[in-house]
């Protein structure tokens, strides 16, 4: 660790880590639900374990991002955070928003009120004064890290970190925006949603990832650059008007459900490109570094993302196919794989990245932390396909067939409890992950000889080649 | 080196050309889209294209493909230092641009005055989608062509022009597709 105020994605990644706890539990008790529909009916119904589930979800992959921010820009821009005090305050301010969401959620004591009651829009329903208290984080945020990076040095990596986080910011303002008309109520509900997702989150994700290449390869910064500059305008390009592939059928005019369909068949690509990007650097690369599960985490994020969010997300984005498939079981397949490749595998890379360093005891043996990957991993991609094969028959039974509902869903619980098994073993998995990063200790791994001889000779050295 | 040093000789903005190749993809696609519409219907997508006004469009690649040629020359003029003829050439192109926005707004205003939408037929969703997403990038080509006039470095007005260029290869593929085959 380079820099003392990057000390404070310590506390950013402990509370990211206690929430994604607390969201593959949720998750878990979703999946029981599933198959015993009345557990827990009173006292949790589904559809507020299926809220604390996606909500903790999205706050600890945004505290993971503001950690990772706070732990690159130091190295980057290479001076101090601007105030490490503001850093924590924000923190708090997102832990007292958090709490109170789930209390709201939870016990619903202020059903209605205008300022402390939950607001009904789905994984928007965040009380308006946990809203507020997030704009303010993000305000102080924004601050403090745009404060860094103006008076430091500016790479490409910080300013499109930047771009990604103050579009993120931006773009949660329409989460105020409540629209009588429920058609445009949907169309700018998408807006922080979306253009999150699959537009100023792949930035963020994008200059992350180069981050983790320029340590882990060691390739040169130029060709790092090169690639990001690259598959941030294929993101943007297909991202922004890919949102019209939600626009097909809440009532805007036809003519979205040609440009959805086409733009956001392009939203293949920068995924595509990221996988390339992080097979090209390790390929490229001479180093040896010793943190494999990094490394390990950072080419599974490309590789998961290019499937869960390129493929699984082309399986049912042309409006045709849409017609048919939309809100069956393929897009929870979708949602599940895209969210766990793209954003949890990259969270838990600069974590498996980070940690180490923070808690001064790199390089050590990661073992735990690989076998964690292996088996969340395995876990999700058998979710995804179970969900797939279950949405594909739910599909042609209830849309082709013209079946009922819950008749449907009486034929597909085989699938339902085969998801409860894979979520299993992705619990068991993160929970090995948070173990594998707080608890062990003792054993501490030698470089290998590339490692070493860089060390020894050139410990500066980055460049891969020439 | 191999791979990056291949990107390196490409001429012009690496950006760019990304964004071409996303535009003609974008563009591709949409035309495909409205073949393959139109396999279902033939005789409604003909009747429907008797509406358009072909000479008008026939005269509008001509303006199109001279202010591209404009836009090509102030190029060649910039490197050898002619910076004054090279400037006019790019006022010129962006000129021909705007004429080329007028005859489209006038074929678009005399469609509106027929009663004709985007919701009048499928013939006519793909003609607003894909021909006025085309004006959308005259519209910014123009400002572009202006903004390298102002800024005349040659490497610019490179980035201009291949961006002008874009925009008059789609036209071309546009106005047979949209207008004359049948």
């Amino acid at each position: 660790m380079k820099y003392e105020s990057q000390k404070i994605a310590y506390a950013y990644f402990a509370v990211a880590m206690a929430l994604f706890a607390i969201q593959v539990i949720g998750g878990l008790l979703a999946g029981l639900i599933y198959v015993f529909p009345n557990f827990l009916s009173e006292l949790l119904p589904f559809n507020i374990v299926r809220m604390l589930h996606t909500n903790s979800l999205i706050v600890w992959l945004i505290l993971g991002f503001f950690g990772a921010a706070y732990f690159l820009i130091p190295e980057e821009s290479e001076r101090e955070i601007h105030s490490p005090k503001l850093a924590y305050l924000q923190l708090i301010i997102l832990v007292v928003g958090t709490l109170g969401v789930v209390v709201t959620y939870v016990f619903n004591l202020f059903e209605g009120n205008w300022l402390l009651g939950k607001e009904g829009r789905e994984f928007l329903e965040q009380p308006k004064w946990v809203k507020a208290g997030i704009v303010v984080a993000a305000l102080i945020f924004l601050y403090n890290v745009s404060m860094t990076v103006l008076k430091g040095k500016k790479t490409a990596i910080t300013n499109i970190l930047l771009l990604g986080l103050w579009g993120l910011a931006l773009l949660f303002l329409f989460a105020f925006y409540n629209p009588g008309n429920l058609a445009l109520d949907k169309q700018y509900w998408w807006y922080v949603v979306h253009l999150w997702v699959e537009g100023v989150w792949e930035l963020i994700m994008a200059s992350i990832l180069a981050y983790l290449m320029l340590k882990l390869t060691g390739v040169d910064r130029e060709i790092v650059e090169k690639w990001l500059y690259v598959i941030v305008a294929a993101a943007l390009f297909s991202g922004i008007l890919g949102t019209g592939h939600h626009y097909y059928w809440i009532g805007t005019p036809a003519y979205w459900q040609w440009i959805g369909s086409i733009f956001s068949s392009l939203e293949v690509i920068p995924f595509f490109a990221m996988m390339a990007f992080a097979f090209v650097m390790v390929w490229k690369g001479r180093r040896d570094h010793p943190n494999k599960a990094a490394l390990l985490w950072s080419l599974g994020c490309a590789t998961l993302a290019f499937f869960g969010a390129g493929v699984w997300g082309f399986l049912h984005t042309l409006h045709g196919v849409n017609y048919y498939t939309h809100g069956t079981q393929i897009t929870a397949a979708h949602g599940h794989l895209a969210f766990y490749g793209a954003y949890v595998c990259l969270n838990l890379a600069i974590f498996s990245y980070a940690m180490p360093i923070l808690k001064n005891r790199d390089p050590y043996n990661q073992v735990l932390n690989m076998g964690s990957f292996w088996l969340m991993t395995s876990g999700m991609v058998f979710m995804t396909f179970v969900l797939t094969f279950g949405g594909t028959v739910q599909t042609h039974m209830q849309r082709v067939v013209g079946d009922y509902f819950m008749d449907v869903q009486d034929q597909i619980a085989i699938f339902y409890w085969m998801r409860l098994g894979s979520g299993i073993v992705v619990v068991l998995g993160a929970l090995l992950f948070i173990y594998s990063i707080w608890v062990p200790r003792k054993e501490m791994v030698e470089p290998g000889p590339i490692e070493r001889d860089r060390l020894e000779n050139d410990p500066d050295h980055v460049a891969a080649e020439s | 080196m191999s791979d990056a040093s291949l990107i390196d000789e490409l001429p012009g903005e690496l950006l760019m050309w990304v964004l071409i190749i996303s535009e003609l993809l974008v563009f591709g696609a949409g035309m495909v889209a409205f073949m393959g519409v139109r396999l279902t219907d033939p005789a409604g997508f003909a009747e429907a294209q008797s509406h358009l006004h072909r000479t008008g469009a026939a005269f509008n690649t001509a303006v199109l493909v001279t202010s591209g040629y404009l836009a090509a020359q102030a190029l060649q003029w910039r490197q050898v230092a002619r910076r004054g003829v090279a400037r006019l050439a790019l006022i010129g192109a962006a000129f021909l641009g705007v004429v080329f926005l007028v005859i489209k707004g006038v074929e678009y205003a005399d469609k509106a005055a027929q009663g004709i939408s985007y919701e009048s037929h499928p013939f006519f969703l793909f003609y607003y989608l894909l021909t006025g997403f085309h004006a959308a990038h005259v519209l910014a080509g123009v400002g572009i062509l202006l903004l390298v006039t102002w800024r005349d470095d040659p490497r610019n007005i490179e980035a201009g022009a291949q961006f002008w260029h874009m925009v008059d290869l789609v036209w071309i593929m546009l106005f047979p597709v949209v207008y004359l085959l049948g």
